[in-house]
């Protein structure tokens, strides 16, 4: 017979036990998630080391402003494809915003019914659309018609990457104006394309320049659908109706040769393009998002206290 | 007098107004005509190798563009393309989900500087996580884990025979790996921030740890959203284009059949991006490669209307449950 007192303090024993198993499972797990982000990071750490200790050298004045020379001799540069991703990234968004925004608006002022939603669903599908395939359809539209390379199939192709996320963000960024917003303006007599040009975009502002210039980062580093699209060259822009060279690409057909003054050309092409995607991301999230992200979090602060 | 007047016009909206709300539609259309144009489009262009190959098209397993001698199959790539898929889910989506249970559950000074590096991930380009696939990864990767795996291994698992050269499956899935986790944990943390505060609560008022909270609480919960998630990571995976071209090696034809960890095959994508200019429009050879991106838009379509409405179903919960 075994008295209340031994019985309790067998349980309590048990209970420790059991307690102590159960921590230590929790630090295990713990410990394996902090492992998995850790694991994560160290490929991107890599990737910014390697670009930066390899690209360095690549670095001269020439090497970004002249045109490659022969291949293998590791002479000339990467002019016309710094070039050419500039030309590209501002026709594609000459394309891409404005329908992108107009859709947003669409989405959020009058997106209320089954219409809406399908275009809703079907953008967050689109946003995912392989963006090679998006590249064939460029060719068989504009290249295969024109037929020739032309600079505006590679605009079109890659607009059609950069106006989903646009939509989806201004859409997103317009939600988040207040509905009194409207309706003051709407108190005003003013009429509604008045209202949303005028008083909500202006509000709505910060996030929609943020949703810009994520897509731009976004386009900048597309290479698959340029390959079928501009095709690259090696000499500076010449019209639009003719092969032009992009970062990406020239990376591409640099890490594809056998010479080591190509692979370092390549480094330094892939410096001068993380250098210019990894700016526009990091200073957009560090102007725009910090304010948005503050307000979120006073929102949610109320909402608990 | 005026009242009248204010409420005929506020029946009849102003000329302005139906033209802006006209012009936003038709912009919101626009996705709509050109995912419909797109599917079109390449039906009608790759119509000549539907015609020449029939359903074999998709079955058989040569890859031929010899004049004369042409025969166009895509089972290798549509393999090749879901099992480095596959295999990148595999590595990427465990890593993902930890990554989402640090970030939600890590205080905000730590789990959000941590969760914005991780996103940093997404805005490497494709081609650079190629080029640095290519001249760094591979090099470690088949130093240290292929080269000893073959030799434990290599005679009698199927799995580790082949050549480790680090132009494999192996090498391609995990740079893809690498390339879905940002996307995967994003919407995996989403998903684990919509489970209601009181489910959370309730697990650890039962004296749960953290771990048994997530699951107690959180992956009941959101499993749906996971998985949703995951899809999402598969269609991302199956698109991608540069930096797996840069990494799978590059076999054409029953060559590319995925038979062991260590051997070159070849996705979709991979073969679009490597012969598409070199087709020529006349013979067989475009058509078939604007087939075989057919192919690929279609399973794309179908693995990411699955995840969108997974995703879509869990986040509908959460507005439910915090409303009320």
């Amino acid at each position: 017979m075994t008295t209340v007192q031994q019985r309790r303090q067998q349980y309590r024993a048990l209970f420790k036990q059991n307690v102590e198993r159960r921590l230590l499972v929790d630090k295990i797990v713990r410990i394996i998630v902090f492992a998995c982000v850790i694991t994560a990071i160290i490929p991107l750490g890599s990737i910014l080391v390697e670009i930066f200790k390899n690209g360095v050298a690549a670095i001269r004045m020439e090497f970004l402003t002249q045109v490659p020379g022969a291949i293998g001799t590791g002479e000339g540069g990467i002019g016309p494809a710094i070039q050419g991703t500039l030309i590209i990234i501002g026709l594609a968004s000459l394309i891409g915003v404005p329908i992108g925004v107009l859709s947003g608006i669409f989405l959020s002022e009058y997106g209320d019914n089954k219409l809406a939603r399908s275009v809703r669903f079907f953008n967050d599908v689109f946003m995912e659309f392989p963006s090679i395939v998006l590249g064939i359809f460029a060719f068989l539209v504009i290249v295969l018609v024109l037929g020739h390379f032309s600079v505006w199939a590679g605009a079109f192709a890659l607009s059609l990457i950069m106006f989903p996320i646009v939509a989806r963000t201004t859409e997103e960024s317009l939600k988040m104006v207040p509905v009194t917003y409207r309706e003051a303006g709407m108190a005003l007599g003013l009429k509604k394309w008045i209202v949303t040009m005028r008083i909500v975009i202006s509000a709505a502002k910060s996030g929609m320049i943020t949703g810009i210039l994520l897509s731009v980062s976004r386009i900048g580093g597309e290479t698959a659908p340029l390959i079928m699209t501009i095709l690259g060259s090696s000499q500076f822009f010449s019209s639009f109706d003719a092969p032009m060279d992009a970062l990406p690409l020239r990376i591409w057909r640099l890490s594809l040769l056998p010479y080591d003054s190509a692979q370092l050309q390549g480094w330094g092409a892939a410096l001068v393009l993380i250098i210019i995607i990894l700016g526009i991301n990091l200073a957009v999230r560090y102007f725009f998002m910090k304010k948005s992200s503050k307000s979120k979090l006073f929102g949610y602060a109320k909402k608990w206290w | 007098m005026e009242l009248k007047k204010l409420q005929s016009s506020s029946k009849r909206k102003p000329l302005s107004d139906k033209i802006f709300k006209l012009g936003a539609t038709i912009a919101g259309v626009y996705v709509l005509a050109i995912i419909v144009l797109m599917v079109f489009q390449l039906f009608s262009e790759s119509y000549p190798v539907w015609e020449e190959e029939g359903f074999e098209f998709i079955t058989k397993t040569d890859w031929n563009a010899v004049e004369g001698r042409e025969s166009f199959g895509v089972l290798p790539y549509i393999f090749g393309t879901l099992v480095t898929a596959a295999l990148a889910m595999m590595i990427g989506v465990p890593l993902s989900i930890g990554i989402a249970m640090f970030v939600s559950e890590a205080p905000a000074k730590i789990g959000n500087p941590l969760g914005f590096i991780v996103e940093l991930l997404a805005a490497v380009p494709s081609v650079i996580y190629g080029l640095w696939g290519l001249f760094v990864f591979r090099i470690y990767f088949r130093d240290w884990i292929e080269i000893p795996l073959h030799n434990a291994f290599g005679d009698s698992i199927w799995l580790f025979s082949g050549t480790p050269f680090g132009l494999d499956i192996i090498t391609a899935s995990v740079v893809l790996a690498i390339m879905i986790i940002p996307t995967v944990s994003s919407v995996s943390r989403e998903v684990m921030k919509a489970v209601p505060q009181q489910q959370k609560e309730a697990a650890y008022m039962l004296g749960a740890t953290k771990w048994e909270m997530f699951k107690l609480a959180i992956f009941p919960y959101s499993k749906t959203g996971l998985i949703g998630a995951s899809i999402l990571g598969l269609g991302r995976a199956v698109g991608e284009t540069m930096a797996v071209t840069m990494l799978i090696g590059n076999a054409t034809g029953a060559a590319a059949i995925p038979s062991s960890l260590f051997k070159p095959s070849q996705t979709m994508s991979s073969i679009i991006a490597n012969e598409f200019v070199e087709a020529s429009p006349a013979s067989l050879h475009l058509p078939a490669i604007i087939g075989v991106g057919l192919v690929l838009l279609l399973i794309a379509i179908c693995i990411n209307i699955v995840a969108h409405l997974l995703v879509r179903r869990m986040l509908k919960i959460k507005e439910g449950a915090i409303n009320n």
